[in-house]
C-alpha cells in the first residue's frame, strides 16, 4: 500500500467519535466573527454595531488577492465590533452577533437536491473560481490557504492533479470521515468543480486504510459515476496529511524546498472538507459559515461530530458533549499532534476548526525532559529529512545562522520528533522557535 | 537502556557457564564501581540533587566493561577501569549524552594500555562454576590467528570449531564468547526497535567479506571468514558496542560508513596490528570520526528522492 517515503511514525489512533452520526449544533445566543480565520491578509470589517444581519450574509470582505471575506453564520443585530482571542491565541478584531432566529438569505438554494455539473455544463473555470472566492472558501484541513488561490496557479507551473487530501491522519478527530460517509455525492461534485476549476482532468482522493468503509463507498461512486476520479487507498502513518507528503503519497513526487509550491510539481491539494465547501458555494450559492466540528476526548462523555455555525462558542459544543469532564487537563483546538491548547473554552468555531480535543490530566501533562542521547530516532521520524535533535538544540542555544543553513524552514511542525523522542525533550517547541526567528530574518533580509 | 541490558542476559548466563563465578563476580564489581563513581561524581564534585544512576546508563557501562575482561581479572582492575570509564570518558564531557568516546571501550583500552598481562590473559571455559581468580589460562582464538599470519603454519588448525565458537566454548573476555547469545541479543534489540541493522550487519558483512578475500588469498595464513566474524569481540562491539546512540552517527548513510569503517579497521589491526584483537580499537578510533560523519552524511531532504511510477 502506498505512503509517503520519508520518515513518519504512528501515533494511536483513538478515533473515538468515528461512528457517532453529524448532528446539528444548536445556535448560539451570540455569535463571534474574528478578522484572520485565514492564511494572508486579514478580512476587512464591513458590519457596523446596530447593523442586521442574515445567515450568509458578508460581514467582512477579503483584504487582498490572498484573503477571503468572511459570512455570518446566524441572523440577528450586530451587538459590537471588538477584539476575541481565538484558537491561535492571540486577540484579534473581531464582530459579535446577537442571535435573532435564523433567517437565510434569499439567495441560497437550501433544498437537499443533488445539482451536478451535468446539470449545469455551462459553468466555466473562471466562473467556478469566481464563485469559490466570492464564499469565502479555504483549505477546511486546518491551514485556512483560501482555495481561489490554489486554483490560479503562477505563470509557469501546469496543474496536473488534483489530490483531495481525505487522510485525516490526525489521532481522535473524524470530521472528514463522517462527512465522506454522509455526503460522499456532494464531494465527488466538489472534486469534479475543482477539476474544471483548477483546468485538470484527473482527481485522486488520498485515504488512509483506518477508513475502510469511506474507500470502499467512494471507490464504488466512483467508478460508476466519475472515471476520472480515482480513490487511493494509503498505509495509516503520520503526517500524511502534511501537504508535501500526500502528494509523494499519492502521485510519487516530492515537492523541491521553498520557494517551490506544489503546484510546481503538478498537484493542487484540496481538503475533503473544502470539496464540499466548494460544492456548496457553486452549486448552492451558500458561502462557508458552517462546518463539521469533532468534539472528543476519553473522558468525554459523548464524543460527536457536529455541523456547527461558524461563531459558535466551542464551550457550547462541550456541554452539547455531556460538559468539560472533572478531570479536563487541556483543552486542544485540532488534533493532539498539530493542535494548539485554548486559552479558554469561549474561542469561536472559525474556518479551520476542525476538532476539539479534551485530554485529561494525565495525558496532557509532559514527562520530565531527559538529556539526548542521540538516538536519532526522531532523524528517522522527520518526515522532512531534516536532523530535529541538531534543530532543536541549535535553536535552544540560539545558533540562527547554523539553524538556517540546516534547512529549519522547511521544517512542516508536525511534532513527529517530539512524539518519538524517548527523552521527553520539547523538540517541537525550540524548533517551532527557531523557525519563527529564522523566517523573521529571512524576511528582513529581503526588505533591505 | 534497560532493553539493552536485557538483551545482554542470556550472554551473561553464557558466560557464566563457560568461565563459572568469575564471570558473575566481575560483572558485579564493573556495575557496582560505575554506578558508585557516577553518584559520587554526581552527588560530590558536581553537587547535582538529580539521580541520573537511575536512567541505567550507568550500569550498562558497567556491564559491558566487564564483558570486555577476562573472568579472572583482579577486583581493583576492574574498579580502576569502571573509574577512567565513567569518570574521565563519560562525566568530564557532561555526562549521559554529551560524550565522544564509548565509554566501556575506553576503559577497557585504558586497562589493556596499563595492564596488559591481566588483561590478556584469558581462562579456558569449563573449568566449574566456582572458577574465579584460580582458573586456568590458554590461548584464545584470536591469538592463534595472530600466530599463523606470524608464520606458524600450524595455529590455524588449532582453532576451535564453530560450534564451540557458536556456544561460547573457547576462551577469551567473559562476554565475548558466546556467539549465539550475542545473535539473541541483537534479535532482542531489533524486534524492540532499540537499534536499526545498519551499524552491526555492516561492520558483519564489511569482515566476513574482507576476510575472505584475504583467506581465499592464503588460507593457511589469514582464517576463514566464519572464524573471524564469530572470534573475539567482533560481535559483542557490533552489536552492542557500536550501536551505542551516543557514540555512533545519527543518519542511516552515516551509521553505514561508520559501520564498514570499524569493520575494514578491525580486520586492518587484528590481520598487521600488534595486538590480536582490534575491535575496541576500531571503535574508539571511529567514535572520534562521528562528528565529522554527522557533518558530511545528512539524512536525505524532503525533496531531494527523485520521481518514480
Amino acid at each position: 500500500m502506498q505512503t509517503f517515503r520519508i520518515g513518519g511514525v504512528h501515533p494511536a489512533e483513538n478515533k473515538l467519535s468515528a461512528d457517532q452520526p453529524i448532528k446539528v449544533a444548536e445556535l448560539p445566543k451570540v455569535a463571534v466573527y474574528p478578522m484572520g480565520q485565514h492564511i494572508g491578509a486579514p478580512a476587512k470589517c464591513i458590519v457596523q454595531k446596530g447593523d442586521k444581519v442574515k445567515v450568509g450574509t458578508m460581514i467582512a470582505e477579503a483584504g487582498g488577492f490572498v484573503s477571503a471575506p468572511i459570512f455570518s453564520g446566524v441572523s440577528g443585530t450586530v451587538l459590537k465590533v471588538d477584539t476575541v482571542i481565538d484558537a491561535s491565541g492571540y486577540a484579534k478584531p473581531a464582530v459579535y452577533i446577537t442571535v435573532e432566529g435564523d433567517e437565510w438569505e434569499p439567495s441560497i438554494d437550501r433544498s437537499e437536491t443533488l445539482v451536478t455539473l451535468k446539470d449545469k455544463p455551462e459553468l466555466t473555470p473562471e466562473e467556478i473560481v469566481n464563485k469559490i472566492k466570492a464564499a469565502g472558501v479555504v483549505g477546511m484541513g486546518g491551514a485556512c490557504f483560501p482555495t481561489h488561490v490554489k486554483l490560479c496557479p503562477p505563470p509557469g507551473a501546469k496543474p496536473e492533479w488534483v489530490i483531495i487530501n481525505a487522510v485525516e491522519c490526525e489521532p481522535y478527530l473524524t470530521a472528514d470521515h463522517r462527512l465522506m460517509l454522509e455526503k460522499a455525492d456532494e464531494i465527488l461534485v466538489g472534486v469534479d468543480l475543482l477539476m474544471k476549476g483548477g483546468k485538470v482532468n484527473k482527481g485522486y482522493i488520498g485515504i488512509e486504510e483506518n477508513k475502510p468503509d469511506a474507500i470502499k463507498l467512494l471507490t464504488e461512486k466512483c467508478k460508476a459515476q466519475y472515471p476520472n476520479i480515482e480513490v487511493v487507498p494509503l498505509k495509516t502513518k503520520y503526517p500524511q496529511g502534511g501537504e508535501k507528503q500526500l502528494i509523494d503519497a499519492v502521485v510519487r513526487r516530492q515537492v523541491p524546498a521553498p520557494p517551490a509550491i506544489p503546484v510546481n510539481v503538478g498537484a493542487i491539494v484540496q481538503n475533503v472538507g473544502t470539496a464540499y465547501a466548494v460544492y456548496e458555494a457553486v452549486m448552492k450559492n451558500k458561502p462557508l459559515f458552517e462546518r463539521i466540528v469533532t468534539v472528543t476526548g476519553k473522558s468525554l462523555k459523548q464524543p460527536s461530530n457536529f455541523l456547527a455555525r461558524m461563531g459558535t462558542p466551542m464551550s457550547q459544543l462541550i456541554d452539547a458533549c455531556g460538559g468539560l469532564p472533572e478531570d479536563t487537563g487541556k483543552v486542544i483546538g485540532g488534533g493532539p499532534m498539530m493542535g494548539k491548547a485554548l486559552v479558554n473554552t469561549e474561542v469561536p468555531i472559525c474556518k479551520g476548526s476542525s476538532g476539539i480535543l479534551i485530554m485529561n490530566d494525565k495525558e496532557a501533562r509532559r514527562g520530565e525532559p531527559q538529556p539526548c542521547i542521540r538516538c536519532a530516532k526522531c532523524v528517522g521520524a522527520c518526515p522532512m529529512g531534516l536532523e530535529p535533535y541538531l534543530l532543536a538544540t541549535a535553536s535552544g542555544k540560539q545558533m540562527w545562522e547554523r539553524v538556517e543553513a540546516e534547512d529549519i524552514t522547511s521544517c512542516i511542525e508536525c511534532g513527529s520528533c517530539q512524539f518519538t523522542c524517548p527523552s521527553n525533550r520539547p523538540m517541537l517547541d525550540l524548533i517551532r522557535l527557531g523557525k519563527q526567528t529564522v523566517m523573521g530574518i529571512i524576511r528582513a533580509r529581503q526588505a533591505k | 537502556m534497560y532493553w539493552v541490558i536485557l538483551a545482554l542476559v542470556p550472554a551473561l548466563i553464557c558466560s557464566f557457564i563457560s568461565f563459572g563465578m568469575g564471570a558473575i563476580i566481575t560483572t558485579a564489581i564493573s556495575v557496582a564501581a560505575c554506578v558508585l563513581t557516577e553518584w559520587v561524581i554526581n552527588k560530590f564534585l558536581l553537587g547535582s540533587s538529580k539521580c541520573t544512576v537511575c536512567d541505567g546508563s550507568a550500569a550498562l557501562t558497567g556491564i559491558l566493561l566487564a564483558f570486555n575482561m577476562p573472568s579472572n581479572i583482579a577486583p581493583w582492575i576492574i574498579v580502576i577501569g569502571a573509574i577512567f570509564a565513567i569518570g574521565v570518558v563519560k562525566m568530564t564531557f557532561g555526562g549521559l549524552g554529551c560524550n565522544l568516546f564509548n565509554p566501556a571501550l575506553a576503559g577497557r583500552a585504558f586497562l589493556l594500555i596499563s595492564f596488559p598481562v591481566d588483561m590478556t590473559t584469558w581462562p579456558l571455559p569449563g573449568q566449574g562454576f566456582g572458577t574465579y581468580l584460580d582458573a586456568e589460562t590458554g590461548a584464545t582464538p584470536l591469538a592463534l590467528m595472530s600466530q599463523a599470519f606470524k608464520g606458524d603454519t600450524s595455529a590455524l588448525s588449532q582453532l576451535p570449531s564453530v560450534s564451540d565458537m557458536l556456544l561460547g566454548n573457547t576462551g577469551g573476555c567473559l562476554g565475548e564468547v558466546c556467539a549465539l547469545a550475542m545473535l539473541l541479543g541483537l534479535v532482542i534489540l531489533l524486534v524492540k526497535k532499540v537499534i536499526t541493522w545498519h551499524i552491526p550487519v555492516s561492520i558483519i558483512a564489511t569482515v566476513f567479506v574482507f576476510s575472505g578475500l584475504l583467506s581465499l588469498i592464503n588460507p593457511v595464513q589469514y582464517a576463514n571468514p566464519v572464524a573471524e566474524v564469530l572470534s573475539g569481540g567482533l560481535l559483542l562491539g557490533a552489536i552492542f558496542m557500536a550501536t551505542d546512540y551516543v557514540t555512533s552517527p545519527m543518519s542511516k548513510s552515516g551509521q553505514l560508513v561508520y559501520g564498514i569503517a570499524i569493520g575494514l579497521l578491525t580486520l586492518i589491526i587484528r590481520t598487521w596490528g600488534a595486538y590480536p584483537e582490534g575491535m575496541s580499537f576500531a571503535i574508539l578510533i571511529m567514535n572520534a570520526f562521528v562528528p565529522l560523519i554527522n557533518s558530511k552524511f545528512k539524512p536525505k531532504r524532503f525533496g531531494e528522492v527523485p520521481a518514480k511510477k
